[in-house]
């Protein structure tokens, strides 16, 4: 399917193959939708090169540090919040609020606040993670289970011993659930924060292409950008493999 | 004479829920309970009746709104220290292997990791669970984490063991076996037990006292009856003898009403 994609694609935009039928330059499609060739061949020169590696290695610090920040954060707020209510009561409207606000327009104001570099890709990144975690992790805390939490009690924790044993491996179980999409936010935040104003990253690469009317090199980012968070996807997925073996995955039958 | 005291004895006990605004609930009013050191008491009462609530006021999970709980004679503050509670649904925790799960109870009290396995391994043995200690609780099946649990419980070596209906979920032939477990288990250094079911023929066959509690709400004890069938029992066999038949038909003849009643407060809900 990809493959008969990247066909039509080619098709499509080619000058001469067919005739032209919706512009009346037959080389206006290749301007305004670029060429497959051209893009895999801009791929292939950035990272032959190597002028990619040190985008990609500026977005991906950007991205790794957003999402351990912004789950670090979020899990400890959310266990706070979850087991202390006063807090929560205080503190909900507040959330809530700074949830709702679109943190995209947050960027300039990073921007001014942290400089052009990374700190303020992280910071974007962060506050959209944040909430992800926090949320599930407020959610995954109220919902542990009263006859576990009765049950270690029962066998003599003390509040500490409930925190670190009950409260925070349930809550992992949630932030697990919702790494997928952390990870993707973190990545978001850093190629906005990068699109915004920056001198580095894949973010940066395209906006250059764009400031160029250069469409290929705008296909070639993204491109690139898209097999980037596929992988981070995947290294997800064996993370959550590995650690959460304790969790029935639906289907699965084991001889006992 | 000195007479030792009870192992836990529940004194004049009322427990009111506060269901929101002036709304209340008496689960239970007025229920005095004693259990003798070394003895196997079991409650047994129609469903609803607040069984769960008395035992978690035993335990000190709930506070009483009337009376007191004494522990060997000294009244209850807080938790029961001394009491192991075995619970109806699910109370291992998902994340710790089997073994991990018995450990845990000795790792908060901050035995060493090295002498905590080792017995744990051992109780794992002796509930019939040798070689499954690396399993996750959901890799077992339902009568396997009972057995998990129980060990869970008796490697703290409670003086009181507090259980809630913890078989009614197994299947009948599991169950029968998980009995007969039970009771092999505790005849070897016979601990206080509160068993509660709603199953008369269980309540019979394990215990050497029954105790009948009337439907709820405002449910309390009206009835006791001692359990002379001799030990060792086999829980199949013992239901077969005439001396159960007679002792099942005088119980249940107390229990009926209160059983049609709390049936009919279900279906008018």
């Amino acid at each position: 399917m990809l493959a008969g994609l990247f066909l039509a694609w080619h098709v499509l935009t080619h000058p001469s193959l067919i005739p032209p039928f919706y512009f009346d330059d037959p080389h206006k499609a290749a301007f305004f939708f670029g060429q497959p060739l051209e893009v895999l061949a801009r791929v292939w020169a950035w990272f032959s090169s190597g002028t990619i590696y040190a985008h990609l290695w500026v977005t991906l610090v950007e991205t790794v540090l957003a999402f351990l920040l912004g789950t670090v954060g979020g899990l400890a707020v959310g266990l706070w919040l979850a087991l202390s209510p006063t807090a929560a009561a205080l503190l909900d409207p507040y959330i809530k609020a700074v949830n709702s606000m679109p943190r995209v327009i947050l960027a300039p104001i990073f921007g001014v606040w942290f400089g052009l570099g990374m700190a303020s890709k992280v910071a974007l990144g962060v506050t959209l993670v944040f909430f992800i975690v926090f949320f599930n992790v407020y959610q995954g805390v109220r919902e542990v289970s009263h006859t576990v939490l009765a049950n270690a009690r029962m066998l003599g924790a003390s509040e500490r011993q409930l925190l670190r044993s009950v409260y925070i491996p349930s809550a992992t179980s949630w932030v697990f659930a919702s790494l997928h999409n952390s990870v993707g936010l973190a990545f978001v935040g850093a190629v906005v924060g990068e699109y915004l104003g920056s001198s580095e990253g894949v973010g940066y690469l395209i906006l250059q292409a764009e400031g160029t009317f250069d469409i290929n090199s705008v296909f070639a980012g993204i491109l690139v950008l898209t097999a980037f968070a596929l992988v981070l996807d995947w290294i997800v997925t064996v993370a959550e493999r590995r650690l959460m073996v304790w969790q029935p995955r639906s289907g699965e039958t084991e001889r006992i | 004479m000195l007479v030792a005291a009870p192992a836990l004895a529940l004194d004049h006990i009322s427990v009111t829920f506060v269901a929101g605004g002036a709304a209340r609930y008496t689960a239970i009013r007025d229920a005095t309970l004693t259990v003798q050191p070394g003895e196997f008491v079991s409650v047994v009462g129609p469903t609803g009746c607040g069984k769960s609530t008395l035992l978690n006021v035993a335990a000190g999970l709930l506070a009483p709104s009337a009376g007191a709980v004494r522990v060997n004679g000294e009244p209850l503050r807080g938790l029961n220290g001394r009491a192991g509670y075995l619970f109806q649904t699910e109370a291992l925790m998902p994340w710790r292997t089997a073994l991990d799960n018995v450990t845990v109870g000795l790792e908060f009290r901050g035995v060493p990791r090295a002498e905590a396995v080792a017995r744990a391994q051992g109780w794992l043995a002796r509930v019939g669970l040798r070689g499954h200690g690396h399993r996750y609780p959901h890799q077992l099946s339902g009568g396997m984490r009972k057995r998990v649990a129980l060990a869970q419980t008796l490697i703290l070596d409670p003086q009181i063991i507090l259980m809630d209906e913890p078989f009614s979920a197994l299947d009948i032939q599991t169950r029968q076996l998980m009995e007969n477990e039970l009771l092999e288990l505790w005849s070897v250094d016979r601990k206080s037990v509160v068993f509660i079911t709603h199953d008369l023929e269980e309540a019979i066959s394990l215990s050497d006292r029954v105790v009948v509690l009337s439907a709820g709400p405002e449910s309390h004890p009206i009835g006791e009856f001692g359990i002379d069938l001799p030990r060792p029992r086999d829980v199949a066999e013992i239901r077969l003898t005439p001396r159960f038949i007679e002792l099942h038909s005088r119980i249940w003849q107390a229990m009926k009403v209160e059983v049609l009643k709390g049936y009919e407060q279900q279906k008018n809900q």
